[in-house]
């Protein structure tokens, strides 16, 4: 396998990090320490880990509601996401944007987006940004979204444009099986969404999203095509999730136990370490060792989390506009 | 009544300034001009702002120079990276803005009718005006964007609209209303200087006009409004074309004796409050012009403004004269209707003051 033991550790503990912190939050939730509605991407490690992987912070991603993932791939901290789930001032976004809409503007995470399919051209723009200042080599958009958000105009829109400005652009499609509670084999009109990219004049890849490896390599293609200044690619991950869409959703109102039970048996963190240990790359005492880390981390997360401040009275009015001389407090 | 000449920058400061009369498409051109070369990162896009492509060559042809000809020339000057034509396509090239302006660009927008807000107005309110508040400050958009509004030109229900409170309700978003050429020099420099996503609003009837333009460089602070004619009977508050509307109700009404203030609010979102109360408090009458639709209006925004806080300087009831609660008819004589007309106000205002 053509893979570091450096970066073969970074897939394993960062999808050991995702799913950690998605059952912490949603027991976290459950125990009313959450402030809102949250959607725990657990099951769906893959994708953003194998596509960060090979990203910098040069790079900029654009999430989902369910973005929880993508910020841990592109390196944000579980402390502070857990203080922003939680909406405290020590947050990612001083407990003003919750879990829908954590961003780190310093790691090249442009947001998670509750409006499905609204973050598209945000990353088309990043890639535009790029393009005009020629570095395209070192700083490319990627766009996560899911089937649902394949019905969307907007990202017709948006593979349209990165395609006939030839901007350096990857589309990850995490297509889950499911919008809410609606199927992709409903909503959707194809079997294979990779296939519309045909359309706009790129390649469409169609990848197993349980796969972190599958990802790792095709992310890595379309990465390199972006930087040389080839243009859009577009990544169809089929993948999973392991929970409902919201934190108190009952996924199997509309999903049978066969089919989640077919997909827990192929979680990509057990398949990671069937590999691994039988491939004789890592040793199961090492990814033990990780495993711990992360489990103290999450510990301290929570930690650091309920002990943080809340906001002060005044944040209700701060950041609307950077000069705002003349703040309208609501009327009484 | 038409009117050629449109109202001159009064007073603080610009007497005796070096300047001359304008057009207010050519001041638009210039200050787009003056403001990319200022800053290498300001750049246009939009449909057709330069317009065509040679087949062979790929080089732009420039056949349409943006819409009203408002970018001609342009694409020549700082070439197809800088003036970028853009697909039909609002939703996607307002949000690639956005994306680019969240990465470090300052893009200028031209979004051709104003009417055509609404097909990019989710990335306009859930992105370009929510973006710095709901990741809690961590940063900024600096994006600039511009359309054609009004009635009065033929162009019916889809091309005509004035609906300037639907950008000015949203948290986030500044709004601006040139109405000639002088306002529209500093309103557009300030704001693509501006750090937040700031909407001109450009009306149609304004791009014609012409008016006394100072050749300094300057800005026009946002949120700031201007007297455009001292009175003591009444004030008039107009917004855009409407200013000018009220300019020239005040010169039938001066010859009848009755001294009309006017203000041209120059900004809707921030709005000058302090000058609506000043004027209020000295006329205690006011009449307020607008071309939008009147419910939840920014004429009813105004109202209710003056009415919390200068209720007891009020010698008559607030008065809007704005357009009907209808979309903009194409027939001549209905849109005529349409509009607010100097002699509508100038009727306002009689009654009004017959009232005692």
């Amino acid at each position: 396998m053509d893979i570091s033991k450096e970066k073969l550790e970074w897939l394993y503990t960062t999808m050991y990090r995702i799913r950690r912190f998605e059952e912490t939050m949603l027991e976290q939730t459950f125990k009313g320490n959450a402030m809102g509605v949250t959607h725990p991407s657990d099951g769906q490690e893959a994708p953003p880990t194998g596509i960060c992987a090979h990203l910098t912070d040069k790079d900029w991603i654009g999430s989902t509601h369910r973005g929880h993932g993508h910020c841990i791939a592109k390196g944000l901290e579980t402390d502070k996401m857990m203080a922003e789930i939680m909406g405290r001032a020590t947050g990612q976004c001083g407990g003003k944007g919750g879990s829908m809409h954590i961003a780190d503007f310093s790691k090249g995470m442009l947001g998670a987006n509750a409006v499905v399919g609204a973050s598209i051209p945000l990353a088309v723009g990043a890639a535009l940004t790029a393009k005009y200042k020629g570095i395209e080599n070192e700083s490319i958009g990627v766009s996560f979204f899911g089937d649902g958000a394949s019905s969307q105009g907007v990202l017709h829109e948006s593979m349209n444009l990165a395609s006939v400005w030839k901007l350096p652009v990857v589309f990850a499609c995490e297509n889950n099986g499911y919008a809410e509670a609606t199927p992709a084999w409903y909503a959707v009109s194809t079997d294979d969404i990779a296939s519309r990219a045909e359309g706009y004049g790129m390649p469409g890849v169609v990848v197993d999203g349980m796969d972190v490896f599958a990802v790792y390599d095709a992310a890595g293609e379309a990465i390199a095509r972006a930087r040389a200044g080839e243009g859009p690619t577009f990544l169809e991950l089929k993948t999973y999730r392991f929970h409902g869409h919201f934190h108190a959703d009952t996924p199997l109102n509309y999903r049978t136990e066969e089919e989640e039970e077919y997909f827990r048996e192929r979680d990509p963190l057990k398949s990671f370490e069937k590999r691994v240990t039988e491939q004789k790359l890592m040793t199961a005492k090492k990814l033990k060792g990780i495993r711990d880390a992360i489990e103290k981390e999450m510990v301290d997360a929570v930690e650091f989390a309920l002990n943080s401040p809340m906001p002060d009275a005044e944040a209700l009015y701060s950041d609307v506009y950077v000069s705002y001389s003349n703040p309208i407090p609501g009327l009484r | 009544m038409t009117i050629q000449q449109a109202i001159s920058p009064l007073g603080p400061g610009y007497d005796g300034v070096p300047g001359e009369e304008k057009r207010f498409r050519d001041v638009f051109r210039d200050t787009l001009r003056a403001e990319m070369q200022r800053d290498p990162d300001v750049f246009l896009m939009g449909e057709d702002i330069s317009g065509g492509f040679d087949k062979d060559t790929k080089e732009p042809l420039d056949a349409w120079g943006g819409p009203f000809a408002a970018t001609k020339g342009l694409v020549q000057e700082f070439g197809p990276e800088r003036i970028r034509d853009t697909p039909i396509s609002e939703a996607g090239f307002v949000g690639a803005a956005i994306g680019a302006a969240l990465t470090g660009l300052r893009p200028v927008v031209d979004l051709m009718y104003f009417d055509f807000v609404t097909v990019a107005y989710d990335q306009l309110l859930s992105n370009a005006a929510k973006s710095r508040y709901m990741f809690g400050g961590q940063t900024r958009v600096p994006l600039t964007l511009f359309a054609r509004s009004g009635a009065g030109t033929g162009h019916a229900a889809q091309h005509s609209e004035s609906f300037y409170s639907m950008l000015a309700h949203i948290p986030g978003l500044k709004v601006v209303v040139p109405s000639d050429p002088y306002s529209v020099k500093g309103l557009l420099a300030a704001a693509i200087r501006d750090d937040d996503p700031v909407f001109l609003v450009n009306d149609k009837k304004l791009i014609n006009l012409t008016g006394f333009v100072p050749d300094e460089d300057y800005i026009i602070e946002l949120g700031k409004g201007r007297y455009t004619r001292r009175g003591d009977d009444v004030t008039l508050v107009g917004m855009s074309y409407t200013s000018i509307a009220c300019q020239q109700a005040a010169e039938i009404l001066a010859a009848d004796g009755i001294e009309a203030e006017v203000i041209d609010m120059m900004s809707l979102s921030p709005f000058d409050e302090d000058i609506l109360l000043e004027s209020v408090m000295k006329t205690n009458r006011v009449v307020i012009v607008d071309e939008d639709t009147p419910r939840a209006s920014m004429a009813s925004e105004f109202a209710a403004v003056i009415a919390d806080k200068a209720f007891d300087y009020l010698d008559a009831p607030v008065k809007r004269v704005t357009a009907p609660h209808s979309p903009v008819p194409y027939n001549k004589g209905l849109e005529t209707a349409f509009m607010p007309q100097p002699e509508d106000i100038v009727g306002t205002v009689r009654n009004m003051l017959a009232r005692g």
